[in-house]
């Protein structure tokens, strides 16, 4: 069974070490705005989620790729290739949760590649709000009660 | 430049100009950054005997080359100008998000000079700098502000302002970033307000590049593990906060106890430890930029009268609001301390104010009619009252917000303010931390803990333990903790980290992120030079070796009761060791050999 970055967003505490980290990965010299995880933080709520790239198991931006410049692999991952890709953006559109972004600093299309199979957020992460782990069927369902906080802390801020 | 942006903004309120300089790479590598680097700019363009609210007067906003970067918890940046509180050199570093904006957007520093004829606020977005009319912010409270400047430019910029204590010239009014993080002491918000500047916010889309990407991933990876394994920055600081001290400094004999009065053991110091905090009011843990020890604390009062929800107290506050003030109630304290951010103004000076006032009151000193009610020590609600009226130099507390030096002095007691250089001490009752109290008298910003962190070795034995009694050896150690803590500062990476790491360390970042071709000992030359820029700075301002002590109650009245019990600072055996160790003359002036050695011209 292939591993999955697994989020804690109740141990998170906006530091945005992981964002920091992620874009000196990326493209060596700091700054969070080239990341490929985004720290969202809710001062109301007290709150803070990590957000990347979920590397979904039917992926949005795949099926309206038009060059089929993005494939999912067969340990999990969802690669672009980026000698297909052309930059049109339609993935960007098309990722329900924003999490395929253009950037402009490196003029092409950009998401969470897992740092190729050692992410860099988790391993840095000082609070163990971001983790990568196998998906066994305990984090699965561990990854249940996290989505049952997370529309519990979003209807707070939406309250 | 790398690590460094290179860049500096100088913008003239007075005229509206904005203008973009080099950074000077000399300057740089002598003085690092953040507080060193504005000590020089300072020292080479501020006559040291202005008047620190006129427009004579510079503010000068400065990161380091650490911060923004990976360094652990290097999202710090100074502000600096002479204090209106002390008349010394004034610098207050502070961690939050805005300093690493400073430097995306571009640059190392911001320099201040004159004053705007109404308030302005200041909006940079990489090389788009513009000042704009802030008038319709004036009044409003720092999180009030912060929502206001982040509507009108990005949501996701950064904004550091004043709120209502620094545009009415609180003596110790700060300056807050991200809402909660405060550089906090010595009036610099008081600055920022007489020159009607009321906000900075940033928004940065450049990156900083390192010298040595791979040597400084090494480095900083090193300083993050052993940050994440020590016992402090690993384990007591992210459970507990700050205010895990208060037991600590409890159980040590060295909690100052109402005003100092009544000893250092306070009776109600379980009611207000970080262990009741985490227990009762804690909702989660909040770490700065890039910091793996998030020692912050998101706190919520539920119900009752306090009831109130914002970040901290932070330890020094805690105490000053709590044990200085004889109020053993944390709702109240927090409740004190949550208003503090709110109307921008620092909680150690404002608890140990109000602790000056409190003693006054008792001795009959101040009458209820005169402060329009009754203060007596332990007065819950006639602390969060106070706090309130000096943040707007209401009613009394306008005259409280002129410190508890020029408080007490009018009314014939300066005795009473428990104060070095007209700055109130923090939470460490130097009869039974000794090296605080020469601490305390030879800061360069007045009565301060964090210019030379001896607790640390007195009371937490870090990196060893010394004997918090006894003043031998004392001076050295001093030494050498002022020095570092201004390469730390002048860095732009937070104290704490150096509960876990030292000088091999930090050099290490500093050499792989700059590229500089330092020693370690070259490297802590630098802090040295710093801290002697400042004396110089203070000595210009006219301050002299009889400025270095400490007030009557710590050299005269020895304590009552705990392990230090009938102990005084013994200042005069440790003072002149200190000068000799500094190579200083006896009058307490660094010697023309000295400044020469240091560079400093």
């Amino acid at each position: 069974m292939s591993k999955i970055l697994m989020i804690s967003p109740e141990k998170c505490i906006g530091c945005r070490t992981c964002e920091l980290v992620c874009s000196f990965t990326k493209i060596n010299a700091f700054n969070p705005k080239n990341s490929r995880v985004s720290v969202f933080t809710y001062d109301e709520a007290a709150v803070s989620v990590p957000m990347m790239c979920m590397q979904c198991e039917d992926p949005s931006c795949m099926r309206v790729c038009p060059t089929d410049a993005i494939t999912k692999t067969a340990d999990g991952l969802v690669a672009i290739d980026e000698r297909k890709c052309i930059g049109c953006k339609m993935c960007v559109s098309a990722c329900p949760l924003g999490n395929i972004t253009f950037n402009t600093y490196e003029g092409k299309v950009v998401k969470c590649n897992l740092c190729e199979g050692d992410p860099k957020c988790a391993q840095y992460c000082p609070s163990g709000a971001i983790e990568y782990r196998e998906a066994a069927p305990g984090t699965m369902g561990r990854k249940k009660v996290i989505a049952e906080k997370f529309s519990e802390l979003f209807g707070e801020v939406n309250e | 430049m790398f690590g460094w942006t290179g860049n500096l903004l100088r913008v003239n309120l007075t005229d509206g100009t904005i203008k973009k300089e080099a950074l000077c790479p000399k300057d740089a590598e002598m003085y690092l950054g953040a507080r060193g680097l504005a000590t020089k700019i300072m020292m080479d363009e501020v006559d040291p005997k202005v008047d620190p609210l006129s427009e004579e007067n510079k503010l000068i906003f400065m990161t380091g080359p650490l911060t923004g970067t990976f360094a652990s918890s290097g999202g710090r940046y100074e502000v600096v100008a002479k204090a209106p509180l002390t008349g010394t050199i004034g610098a207050s570093n502070s961690g939050g998000h805005f300093g690493p904006e400073l430097k995306y957007a571009g640059y190392d520093g911001i320099i201040f000079e004159g004053r705007a004829e109404k308030p302005v606020y200041l909006w940079i977005e990489d090389d788009n700098v513009e000042l704009r009319d802030a008038l319709h912010l004036w009044g409003k409270n720092v999180f009030e502000t912060t929502d206001t400047v982040l509507a009108e430019t990005a949501e996701d910029a950064r904004v550091a302002c004043i709120g209502p204590g620094g545009e009415k010239m609180v003596l110790f009014a700060g300056v807050l970033n991200d809402r909660n993080r405060a550089a906090g002491r010595s009036g610099l918000g008081a600055v920022m307000g007489s020159k009607n500047l009321k906000a900075v916010a940033v928004k940065g889309s450049k990156s900083i590049k390192v010298a040595d990407p791979e040597g400084f991933m090494e480095a900083c990876t090193d300083a993050r593990t052993k940050l994440k394994e020590h016992p402090v920055t690993g384990g007591g600081l992210p459970t507990y906060g700050t205010q895990i001290l208060i037991n600590i400094l409890n159980q040590s004999g060295a909690l100052p106890t109402r005003n100092w009065r009544d000893g250092g053991i306070f009776e109600e110091a379980e009611g207000i430890s970080g262990e009741t905090l985490a227990e009762k009011y804690l909702v989660r843990n909040k770490g700065c930029f890039g910091c793996n020890i998030g020692c912050g604390r998101i706190t919520r009062i539920p119900e009752g009268k306090f009831k109130s929800f914002g970040e901290g107290p932070e330890y020094e506050a805690g105490w000053a609001l709590g044990a200085c003030c004889g109020v053993g109630d944390l709702e109240a304290v927090s409740k004190a301390n949550f208003i503090c951010n709110e109307l921008g103004i620092d909680p150690i000076t404002t608890g140990a104010t109000i602790a000056c006032a409190m003693e006054m009151y008792e001795k009959g000193i101040l009458t209820e009619e005169e402060v329009g009610r009754a203060i007596p020590f332990g007065d819950a609600e006639a602390l969060v009252e106070l706090t309130r009226m000096i943040g707007l130099r209401e009613g009394f507390g306008d005259v409280l917000a002129e410190g508890s030096y020029r408080m007490a002095s009018k009314y014939g007691c300066p005795e009473l303010s428990m104060s070095v250089k007209k700055q109130e001490m923090p939470a460490y009752d130097a009869r039974g931390v000794q090296g605080m109290g020469l601490e305390y008298a030879t800061s360069n910003r007045g009565g301060c803990h964090v210019r030379g962190y001896l607790t640390s070795p007195e009371i937490l034995g870090i990196p060893e333990k010394l004997d918090p009694l006894v003043t031998e050896g004392k001076a050295g150690w001093l030494k050498i903790f002022q020095d570092l803590t201004a390469v730390v500062d002048s860095a732009g990476i937070c104290l704490f980290t150096t509960f876990a790491i030292g000088l091999p360390e930090i050099s290490s970042m500093l050499r792989t992120a700059t590229g500089i071709n330092a020693t370690d000992e070259e490297i802590l030359k630098a802090g040295e030079r710093i801290w002697n820029l400042e004396r110089m700075f203070n000595i210009k301002a006219g301050f002299t070796a009889a400025d270095d002590t400490l007030p009557p109650r710590l050299l005269k009245e020895p304590l009552q009761s705990g392990p230090a019990k009938g102990k005084v600072v013994d200042l005069e055996k440790m003072l002149p060791e200190y000068y000799e160790v500094r190579g200083w003359g006896a009058d307490g002036v660094p010697t023309a050999e000295k400044l020469q050695d240091l560079s400093i011209g």
